[in-house]
């Protein structure tokens, strides 16, 4: 039996406070003298990134280092991969070398399930495709948490590009597992295919949903995908459909959180003056991070021989 | 928690038994140490922890100063295989600087010596105290590591096939240390304590 962490969907509440939990006690650790500790002393962990992500692969890394564990950090770049091995005998080379756990980033979405049928070391999902991010919602969920405590009722807008974004997708998941009421808005050629069957509400009316969200979560919005786009064609007006500008953010009650998965495109999705917002926890969710990752981590490896 | 295998044999200490072998641990800290000055009591979850602070009451009857009390969990700290990762059942807090200080570690039994060994890189971990030492309330013996208590409330001769159950009021209903046997039970006492 592994433990791998493919989907949000793996977890459900339980297991969501359980990687809650851990967090707070691994944001403890991550503010001592000696920020570590020896839980995972002597287990391997191979951060796989076959797409590039900076925030991601090194909060993966400080988390493994801080219980102790070793690293090896694998991107597509000039790896075997490029001189035409599959992505199978990469990952199977990797696990004969002795890994203990995979992390694992790719274009493709499900290739961590994929690669979990021919390991029989945990994976864990860093962000494949348009599918899953299961820890960038962990993070989320705790950061919200540290500011709410519990998560019934909360009113959760999630904006954007929402068909291809793992992000919503992920959060979906963990808000609505957790109680909130998720709302997903987005011009509707961004609206994902099925999304009736999302436990959320759909809109495509931005000013109507900001009126009764506590929290606002912007995704990242991809230019290229707003140029190609037939109804918009133009960023200026993907802005003023969609964006959380300064005006909609000054219409804001103070206590309404605002969040963004990073990195931001400020002046699209967010304008800079909603970003540094009091309320905006944009830092404060890149700091958990690092313990939601070293959470995953253990809840994966800790207590194996 | 795991209370359904544990049969009873034989009650070691009832309530006025604990409190007195909490006084006198609490006397022998004070002589040991030359007062309560420096002095840093630090409970293992879970039972540890009411351990301590019975300590540093009884300490502040007799001086009118009661030493500092943490906590420790020693979750990620420990050595051994199980078969699902230990969640932390407390926070781990130390209110004073550890450097210089004399850390009385408190734990409820003592039987491997590994959770000893764990809560001691532990608490290295937040800096070099002067001295470490180990208070607890049963010793049963079955050492795994070269570790010993400086204050023990009763040296309990028991087989590794027993288990040791403590009770105290603040966690559980009681006072009470009991010997007896639960089959479904591998480690030193209910708890787990190891």
């Amino acid at each position: 039996m592994t433990r791998s962490l493919l989907s949000i969907d793996d977890l459900g509440r339980e297991g969501i406070e359980t990687v809650l939990a851990l967090t707070r006690e691994f944001r403890d650790v991550s503010s001592r003298p000696i920020p570590k500790v020896p839980a995972l002393r002597g287990k391997t962990i191979a951060n796989c990134f076959f797409e590039d992500s900076t925030r991601t692969r090194i909060s993966f890394e400080i988390a493994a280092k801080r219980l102790s564990a070793d690293t090896i950090t694998f991107t597509q770049k000039g790896s075997s991969l490029s001189k035409g091995e599959s992505l199978r005998d990469t990952v199977r080379t990797l696990c004969a070398m002795g890994v203990n756990a995979l992390v694992c980033r790719h274009e493709a979405s499900g290739a961590p399930a994929r690669i979990a049928q021919w390991v029989d070391v945990p994976v864990i999902n860093a962000g494949d495709g348009a599918h899953e991010h299961p820890t960038q919602a962990l993070l989320d969920v705790a950061t919200v948490a540290d500011h709410r405590g519990d998560l019934g009722g909360l009113r959760t807008l999630i904006v954007g590009d929402i068909a291809h974004s793992r992000v919503a997708r992920s959060n979906v998941l963990a808000f609505s597992a957790m109680g909130a009421q998720v709302t997903v808005c987005g011009p509707a050629t961004l609206l994902p295919p099925g999304g009736e069957s999302w436990p959320a509400e759909v809109t495509t009316d931005l000013d109507a949903a900001l009126e009764k969200a506590d929290i606002i979560y912007l995704l990242r919005m991809q230019k290229e995908r707003i140029e190609a786009d037939p109804v918009f064609g133009s960023i200026k007006e993907y802005v003023q459909m969609y964006g959380l500008t300064a005006e909609r953010a000054a219409r804001l009650d103070p206590d309404v959180l605002v969040m963004h998965p990073g990195p931001m495109n400020r002046g699209i999705e967010i304008a800079s003056e909603a970003a540094d917002l009091p309320a905006s926890l944009v830092e404060e969710q890149v700091a958990n991070g690092v313990a939601v990752r070293m959470a995953v981590l253990y809840l994966a490896l800790g207590g194996t021989p | 928690m795991r209370r359904s295998g544990f049969a009873p044999k034989a009650r070691v200490l009832d309530e006025d038994e604990i409190r007195r072998a909490i006084t006198r641990i609490a006397h022998e800290i004070l002589e040991r140490n030359k007062g309560p000055d420096g002095v840093l009591l630090v409970g293992l979850h879970t039972r540890g922890v009411p351990l301590a602070h019975r300590i540093a009451a009884a300490i502040a009857a007799v001086e009118g100063v009661a030493p500092a009390v943490g906590s420790v969990d020693i979750a990620f700290y420990r050595d051994d295989v199980q078969s699902a990762p230990r969640v932390p059942t407390g926070p781990t807090e130390v209110p004073v600087a550890v450097d210089d200080a004399t850390v009385v570690l408190v734990d409820d039994v003592l039987y491997t010596g590994r959770s000893a060994r764990a809560a001691m890189d532990a608490i290295c971990d937040f800096g070099r105290p002067r001295a470490i030492q180990l208070a607890v309330l049963v010793d049963r013996g079955h050492r795994e590591l070269p570790i010993r208590a400086d204050y023990v409330g009763k040296n309990l001769p028991s087989s590794r096939d027993e288990t040791v159950r403590v009770r105290l009021g603040e966690v559980d209903e009681t006072d009470a240390v009991e010997i007896g046997t639960s089959p479904d039970q591998v480690s030193g006492s209910v708890e787990a304590a190891t």
